[in-house]
């Protein structure tokens, strides 16, 4: 282990910000759309250089979808702007309807997604959008896991054609993905190879599975651990390739355990491979007002959770 | 003038009969307010709209039109397929197995002369106003038009849109809402009633005018209006005046059409009170 570091915090929504604004520098079709959260989701850079792209919607989300559909039929590429829980189930017909089954090419990009939104408490932290918007057919779902992925992911959905769900998050986190990197939509990046137990993870649960990877070195355990940033599409047959050589999976994520990475990993495997699978995830619960750690270590999200969850995986092995 | 006001008058009926033997076909369907927005419809697309049957998404420089209340796609498809976007043959098909003439309104089959899905209420504005932001980015002189029920008014979308249309300036899109005061349940005005909706509308900030929308000069002449309206700081909407079933007797002015279909012998019935005037399907 110890195949990753880092040197410095930034928080994933920032990484958001930047690929916006390189967006918008690269492509004239590109606009932004925000319902009354500009400084929350980092897009003053784009507003400042492109004022004439960008749309002020106000409060009103289910508006901000339906003008985005419309916006992509003179060829824009319109990404909009507000938190996770107000990206989805708050619009889900408008997304529904306007949006995928009408197959728009509108990217929701969606901030303080999971219980790391910290002290505003349950009303605001969505957990269960990735199981909302994989549901959708076509829709693309991608969680990137640090400031540079989100970057780049930013980039790579302006070039793919189609909805896209992206979503990140609230708090400072470790930096450590390359600042240069490639990012393929539907491509798993595989973190540390392993041999013993395998580690996926998405969003701000893989520096954790990192950390727990450390640990579980230090227990003589040695951990594949994969980073899938899309959700859907599923990088299959890199799960299964990894699978097949160790035998049993841990998924993580900061997502109830009901709809999210961790069920589309159990469905491909109950399909094709069967093994054992521990979810780390949210017990089907809403979460609550406190510190973004406090709330990571109540709901079991810790890399020690990670750690147990592999330890058990692993004794069900057949 | 590209047709004299008879002539739009003989389109509508036509477009009146195949909206009733669509509908009866398939004993399913949404007949009454098909017929309300007949002579809409027919001069929108016959007589107002600057747009190109050899259908583009884009629709570049041309004018797009957005129906919000997808449940009247009798009458869109009528419109669409007489104008030639497809063999009007195809009208047979409707809401059949692997068709393109969905219940409602779809991009996803490729039926060209549809830019959006619409059936789900209260979306169509906004995605209207999106389509019209674009066409000012772009420079592009094309109009947005879109087409909302009144009883669909009760969606809270629609005033999120109403809201920022006017404060952006969207003055290149005319609205329109089929005012017929029926909805499935009974009257507008007892199930939840719209009150003073000219009001309401100039309180939002926009330039509204009226019409009648069964009076083939007058809503005609609406249209070339609120054309004339355009570019001048403020959306336009016609809140038009219409009534359920309008040109069958027995349909006429009530909610009990808005969703079912005519038997054979009301369909004998009705046929007999709209002139065929450009061959049924």
């Amino acid at each position: 282990m110890k195949k990753y570091t880092y040197t410095e915090k930034k928080d994933t929504r920032s990484g958001f910000g930047a690929g916006l604004h390189e967006a918008g520098k690269r492509n004239e079709n590109v606009v932004a759309l925000c319902a009354d959260l500009v400084g929350s989701l980092k897009m003053d850079a784009f507003i400042k250089d492109f004022p004439e792209r960008f749309v002020q919607v106000g409060i009103a989300e289910a508006n901000m979808m339906g003008i985005a559909a419309g916006l992509t039929i003179n060829g824009k590429i319109p990404f909009t702007g507000t938190f996770a829980n107000f990206s989805t189930g708050r619009v889900y017909d408008q997304i529904r309807q306007s949006i995928a089954y009408s197959n728009k090419n509108v990217k929701i990009c969606a901030s303080h997604a999971g219980l790391t939104l910290g002290e505003d408490g349950a009303t605001h932290q969505i957990l269960e959008d990735i199981g909302l918007m994989k549901m959708l057919p076509g829709m693309v779902v991608i969680n990137p896991c640090d400031y540079n992925q989100t970057k780049a992911a930013t980039l790579a959905i302006m070039e793919y054609e189609g909805p896209v769900y992206l979503r990140f998050g609230r708090p400072v986190i470790p930096v450590f993905t390359p600042e240069d990197q490639k990012f393929e939509i539907g491509k798993a990046w595989m973190v540390n190879e392993g041999t013993d137990v395998t580690i996926i993870a998405t969003g701000h649960m893989v520096w954790r599975a990192i950390e727990a990877g450390e640990k579980l070195a230090e227990l003589g355990i040695d951990a594949e651990i994969i980073n899938i940033h899309t959700i859907k599409p599923l990088d299959e047959e890199a799960i299964l390739k990894s699978v097949k050589k160790t035998g049993c999976v841990v998924t993580c994520e900061e997502h109830n355990k009901f709809g999210g990475l961790g069920e589309s990993v159990a469905r491909l495997l109950t399909t094709t491979y069967l093994a054992p699978q521990e979810f780390v995830a949210v017990n089907d619960s809403f979460g609550e007002s406190a510190t973004p750690d406090q709330l990571m270590t109540k709901y079991k999200l810790d890399p020690s959770d990670i750690v147990a969850a592999a330890q058990k995986v692993m004794k069900r092995k057949v | 003038m590209k047709h004299s006001i008879s002539e739009l008058e003989d389109i509508a009926s036509q477009v009146r009969r195949d909206c009733l033997r669509m509908v009866h076909a398939v004993q399913s369907g949404h007949p009454g307010a098909s017929l309300g927005c007949a002579d809409f419809f027919t001069a929108l697309y016959f007589e107002v709209l600057n747009h190109n049957p050899k259908f583009s998404m884009e629709g570049v420089g041309e004018d797009l039109f957005f129906l919000s209340n997808g449940h009247i796609s009798p009458v869109w498809y009528s419109v669409l397929a007489r104008s030639g976007y497809f063999e009007v043959s195809e009208l047979a098909t409707f809401r059949k197995l692997d068709s393109r003439l969905q219940g409602h309104p779809t991009t996803h089959e490729g039926l060209p002369g549809v830019r959006i899905a619409s059936g789900s209420l209260g979306q169509g504005l906004s995605v209207a106003i999106g389509a019209a932001l674009a066409k000012k980015i772009d420079g592009d002189k094309g109009l947005v038009y879109a087409l909302m029920g009144d009883g669909e008014l009760q969606e809270g979308q629609n005033w999120e849109a109403l809201m920022f249309a006017p404060f952006h300036k969207v003055d290149n899109l005319i609205a329109s809402v089929d005012y017929n005061g029926q909805q499935i349940d009974g009257p507008t005005e007892k199930v939840l009633s719209l009150e003073n909706l000219q009001a309401k509308f100039e309180a939002f900030g926009w330039h509204v005018i009226t019409s009648d929308g069964n009076d083939m000069a007058e809503i005609t002449k609406a249209l070339h209006y609120a054309k004339s309206l355009t570019g001048k700081g403020k959306p336009i909407l016609n809140l038009m005046s219409t009534q359920m079933g309008y040109g069958v007797d027995f349909m006429v002015g009530t909610h009990k059409w808005h969703g079912s279909a005519p038997s054979d012998a009301q369909l004998e019935t009705a046929l007999g009170q709209l002139k065929e005037t450009a061959g049924d399907y």
